[in-house]
């Protein structure tokens, strides 16, 4: 993947074929330490002890759950190979947790890329989920919660075309104020 | 600097627009997209945007553009399916932003397929 927000959009589609109904996308930019952390949670239906291990093994995957493929393989190696890690938690009939830590400071950190377009994306995409957005950079934050933007919508749904550009807009201007 | 009181305001304007809602029933062409991994490493995100800005451009109804899981031929991601009821699915193959404008006005509009684009 050339951006790393395109692992987001991929494993993010994970927890949509797990049947979440609340996403949360995280990401923690740390930019004295030069780690980012990027968290994938869901309330999904979870995975069991070998089905968690199987998702990180491409040649394991395969042939036996067809539902899971190189996804999380290339996530972990675009982490692992900054110097950082992936881990899993999961919870069969709680949800999944994914985590990944970068060295942004490493030659082989692919950048993070177009993450409002993919935040965008997975909204529009899916108004029958609700997301949570939260990205961080130091000490400043910026939240966007599906929930909250569809109370203020009321029956307008969230894939008008105005209301979608307008998420993307919103989301890459507070985003963009964070590296400020 | 984008706030949510404009959200407000979006939401008054279209309302006001907003008759009964499109019924995108048995007739509307469906444009779908293969989003698993081999199409979003293959660029999969900038033709589904592609696509809903054109749709919106046009401001074509009774079209939906939605996402899919992996198609079969990931060597040809991304990978475009336009389905029309009544005709056969047509598979768009090796898709690029740049190629959508010309698939929803031949295809879409004029119900012309862009024979090139699609598996040889």
């Amino acid at each position: 993947m050339r951006e790393l927000s395109l692992n987001i959009l991929d494993i993010a589609q994970n927890s949509i074929t797990a049947n979440a109904s609340l996403i949360t996308i995280e990401i923690s930019e740390n930019t004295v330490e030069h780690t980012l952390l990027i968290g994938i949670y869901d309330n999904g239906k979870g995975m069991s002890e070998e089905q968690v291990k199987s998702v990180i093994d491409p040649f394991f995957t395969t042939r036996t759950t067809r539902k899971v493929g190189m996804g999380i393989p290339l996530f972990k190696m675009a982490a692992e190979q900054t110097g950082g890690s992936l881990e899993i938690e999961s919870e069969l009939g709680v949800g999944t947790q994914i985590r990944a830590i970068f060295k942004t400071d490493s030659v082989d950190f692919t950048p993070l890329g177009d993450v409002a377009s993919t935040i965008q994306m997975l909204i529009t995409m899916n108004t029958d989920r609700d997301f949570v957005y939260k990205h961080k950079v130091d000490e400043k934050e910026f939240v966007c919660d599906t929930r909250e933007l569809k109370a203020i919508l009321g029956d307008v749904p969230l894939d008008t075309y105005e209301v979608s550009q307008w998420i993307l807009e919103f989301i890459k201007e507070n985003t963009e104020v964070l590296y400020k | 600097m984008k706030t949510l009181a404009e959200l407000m305001a979006i939401k008054e304007a279209t309302v006001q627009k907003m008759t009964v809602r499109e019924d995108t029933g048995d007739d509307a062409i469906r444009v779908v997209v293969g989003m698993a991994t081999c199409g979003i490493a293959a660029g999969a995100r900038p033709v589904l945007n592609a696509f809903v800005d054109e749709v919106a451009k046009r401001n074509l109804k009774g079209v939906t553009v939605s996402q899919t899981g992996c198609i079969g031929m990931c060597q040809y991601e991304p990978i475009v399916e336009v389905i029309q009821p009544g005709k056969d699915k047509v598979t768009y193959v090796k898709m690029t932003a740049d190629k959508v404008a010309k698939v929803v006005n031949d295809h879409i509009v004029n119900g012309n397929p862009v024979v090139e684009y699609t598996v040889k």
